[in-house]
């Protein structure tokens, strides 16, 4: 094996950028591999060009942080092998696959970090793929990328963090807010208070929000279900029930999402370990406080590890490096290990108390019919899932896969595994934890046919 | 607390080849328990191309698959589903001239069998499939062969078989396999005994257990097919096709998706599960493009593999044991087992109720590796379209 291989970042969120700045204070050269096209991940994403608008208007309160790790990755550019617009799309042992200016190139790695992040959890509902319905990340990409909302009446729905700062943002900027409508009960805002004594400037910040829309007489309702988007072609409005009464509001775009999932299928095709996640309510690969795996070489940091928020994102980021400079056999700092192990425990305790706050809301499918589309990509409906697992006795998450097409489209069960699951876990009345997972495949996401040989 | 089971049969293997036995065996009034340890139809039987094809396939094999060819058009009637059944035509093409003489030989040879090959010269197939483009020297067409979908086919015959009162024990992996006085006795799963008059050993690239219990190895390696598919496109592609000499074969489903293969993937540290190779994956979409231009924008979206028990002369074992009466074997279809595997059950069947069968199996003997001596498995297979 060559002892010179660099090491591999893949993700440039905030768990990656502080991996890269840990690794080259130790001296090394990482290759960065970034599916963005700037660094800053999903959360500190820039605009593709600027525009004049400023951090606080993009970051709000987090604005230092995201002008800082900006900086802190400009500065690290000599010192690395920066590829942005570069997509990772399988793992076969050390080597990465990856498609870079639409060419296909392979790296060989002997040690790596996987960031590779999360993205909304979704569940279906009637009418959620009508064009207009968006994921709460995807409101807020176009609002921090593209300078633009994602339509002028938009109602924001689900369950999350992000619920709540997304709609800030759209009212900061200019845009009109139809609602926000929580699908969890407001009592359950309550558990935040005992989350003050792990972060009192984010739960200060994040009760601020409510506040400050309502405030500029945005309606929050809370304990909600969503019944269905009204419109044919389009979004026309958002029926609801609230209590036993149903509602409509007029909108002409929803943004939603119930909390995160992170992004595990590279270090799935990695070779890891998995173990189920109650909190998640998803499987997690295995590592270590610092983020070991259980596939040599292979470190994790941030979202990607299991839903902790960036600023865990970025001590993970740091202790994953330093457990890499560590098995490489240079001494690392004990005292830093330990105080970030401490802080990311902090972190965790901190998501516990978020998970109560904004809970995933149970018993999603008691009240969705069965024409409801579960899988969009394949066009599958609810009733034919339950179908497919009432017919063949199913018990197990692939087997549901392979027999009803639902997961085996474009997303790979990206945006529906989490809807397969808990239909399947409620229908036969199994734990999620003992329904298996979906066995992720490459390539990740979607590739050209064309895909042409570029190098290594 | 053990679970005790007793029935005329035992199959070991709920693929294809074991399902249809099992589903043959119910309707001939046996009482059949069939054991998979993993599910049914999961693996090389669900998860391979879905080519239904007699064409190519070696003279030998050539009653077996037209026993079968007569199976295909009932699956409605036998396993409540189509199974995306159709008789699109198998076009195989040659990308050399040499290709094309092979193709040509193969045509006279296979004659009296009536498939009704049509021969095209590299023009002709243009004319006759507009459709195809890039160097093509030749084909051949055999209008009645067809497609279908392999990961509906095979779970549904282990589902018919279930409904015709069969035992399915699945995520029962049968760990000894004993010759009793008056038949078998089997442990398997956790908890489970069976007992059983005739023992069927159809389990795939993991049958040389129960032939090795019975002191008949045969020379069985694994092979593991590379696929690619495409994200549904508008429906244009016809035929099931494949390339003579040559990694690539490919056909389009209802639903719109490319279903493409060609070369081989890999075992992981866990060797039954395999993964496909990028390297294979690549050369399929290269070839893909120069086929079929239309092609230039699409996506494919998923690449997969399966693992498939391959012999050295590239011919099946079917039939009774040379070692113990009572036991029949029925495994290494080596990447071409989906179109027979409904005869094959049929002929287990047969075997089993009567003794004998009227399709002639011979040349299926694991009897003709007796005197093999070990490590003769090296050769690799020539077949190229690998679990069609």
């Amino acid at each position: 094996m060559n002892d010179t291989l660099p090491p591999v970042i893949v993700g440039a969120g905030p768990a990656g950028i502080c991996a890269a700045k840990t690794l080259v204070a130790a001296g090394l050269r990482p290759i960065v591999i970034d599916e963005g096209f700037r660094a800053g991940g999903q959360i500190y994403r820039r605009p593709f060009v600027d525009d004049g608008r400023s951090a606080t208007d993009l970051y709000g309160s987090e604005a230092a942080k995201a002008t800082r790790l900006h900086r802190e990755f400009d500065g690290l550019l000599p010192s690395i092998d920066y590829m942005p617009q570069a997509l990772v799309w399988n793992i076969a042992g050390n080597e990465l696959h990856l498609m870079a200016d639409g060419k296909h190139h392979q790296i060989g790695f002997q040690n790596l970090i996987l960031s590779t992040g999360a993205t909304d959890r979704i569940l279906p509902f009637p009418g959620w793929t009508l064009p207009g319905v968006y994921t709460l990340g995807a409101a807020q990409t176009a609002l921090k990328v593209q300078g633009c909302t994602i339509g002028r009446n938009v109602v924001f729905l689900g369950s999350g963090p992000l619920l709540y700062l997304v709609a800030w943002q759209y009212v900061k900027a200019g845009g009109n807010v139809a609602a926000v409508l929580d699908t969890a009960p407001f009592s359950a805002k309550l558990n935040l208070l005992s989350a003050f004594r792990f972060d009192p400037r984010l739960v200060l910040i994040g009760m601020s929000y409510a506040a400050r829309l309502v405030s500029r007489g945005v309606k929050i309702r809370y304990n909600v279900r969503p019944t269905r988007v009204d419109g044919s072609q389009y979004v026309e409005g958002l029926s609801f029930k609230s209590g036993t009464k149903v509602h409509s509001i007029a909108c002409d775009a929803i943004a939603y999402g119930f909390a995160l999932r992170p992004e595990t299928q590279l270090a799935d095709l990695s070779g890891c370990t998995f173990r189920f996640d109650d909190r998640d309510r998803t499987w997690l690969p295995v590592t270590d406080e610092a983020g070991r795996t259980s596939s040599q070489g292979v470190y994790l940091a941030g979202d990607g590890s299991g839903i902790a928020g960036a600023d865990a994102a970025e001590i993970s980021g740091e202790l994953a490096a330093l457990a890499l400079i560590q098995d490489s056999g240079t001494t690392v700092d004990p005292g830093r290990m330990s105080a970030l192990v401490k802080a990311r425990r902090r972190k965790a305790g901190l998501r516990d108390i978020l998970e109560k706050a904004f809970p995933f809301p149970d018993n999603w499918f008691d009240q969705i019919p069965g024409y409801t589309k579960l899988c969009r990509c394949e066009e599958v409906t609810v009733s034919t899932v339950i179908d497919t697992i009432n017919g063949g006795e199913l018990r197990e998450l692939n087997r549901l896969k392979a027999l009803s097409r639902s997961g085996m489209g474009r997303c790979q069960g990206r945006m529906c595994s989490a809807a397969m699951a808990e239909v399947l876990s409620a229908t036969q009345h199994l734990k999620l934890a003992d329904i298996g997972r979906l066995r992720a495949q490459a390539p990740v996401k979607p590739l050209p046919l064309l895909l042409q040989e570029g190098g290594s | 607390m053990i679970r005790r089971f007793s029935a005329d049969v035992a199959i070991v293997g709920g693929g294809l080849v074991g399902s249809s036995a099992a589903l043959a065996l119910r309707k001939a009034g046996l009482s059949v328990i069939l054991m998979d340890k993993g599910f049914c139809g999961a693996q090389a039987s669900g998860v391979n191309y879905g080519g239904v094809r007699r064409q190519g396939r070696s003279v030998a094999q050539l009653p077996l698959s037209q026993r079968a060819h007569q199976i295909w058009p009932r699956l409605k009637e036998l396993i409540g589903i189509d199974g995306e059944y159709q008789r699109s035509g198998h076009l195989k093409l040659a990308r050399k001239p040499e290709d094309f003489a092979r193709l040509e030989q193969y045509a006279e040879t296979v004659k009296p069998f009536g498939l009704n090959l049509e021969l095209f010269t590299g023009a002709m197939a243009k004319t006759r499939f507009p459709w195809l483009s890039g160097n093509v020297a030749g084909a051949s067409f055999c209008p009645d062969d067809g497609q279908a979908n392999p990961r509906l086919v095979s779970p549904a015959f282990a589902k018919a078989a279930r409904d015709a009162g069969a035992i399915v024990l699945e995520q029962t992996a049968v760990h000894a396999a004993v010759r009793t006085s008056d038949g078998f006795a089997l442990q398997a799963g956790t908890d489970c005994e069976i007992t059983c008059h005739f023992l069927i050993n159809s389990a795939g690239a993991w049958a040389n257990k129960i032939a090795t219990d019975f002191d008949e190895p045969a020379p069985l390696s694994r092979i593991y097919p590379s696929m690619v598919v495409t994200e549904p496109l508008a429906l244009r592609l016809p035929v099931s096709l494949g390339e003579e000499g040559g990694g690539f074969y490919c056909r389009q489903v209802q639903r719109g998706n490319y279903i493409m293969g060609g070369g081989r993937g890999y075992a992981l540290i866990d060797p039954d599960f395999s993964r496909p190779s990028t390297a294979a994956a690549l050369a399929v979409m290269k070839r893909a493009t120069t086929l079929f231009p239309h092609l230039a924008g699409a996506h494919v979206i998923r690449f997969w593999s399966g693992t498939e028990g391959q012999l050295p002369d590239n011919n099946p074992v079917i039939g009774r044991s040379g070692t113990t009466p009572g036991l029949f074997h029925a495994f290494g279809f080596c990447g071409a087992g989906f179109q027979v595997a409904p005869a094959v059950g049929a002929i287990l069947c047969d075997l089993v109720t009567s003794g004998e069968t009227a399709t002639p199996i011979a040349a299926f003997s694991i009897e003709r590796f007796h005197n093999m001596p070990p490590q003769h498995n090296k050769k690799k297979g020539t077949h190229n379209e690998m679990v069609e």
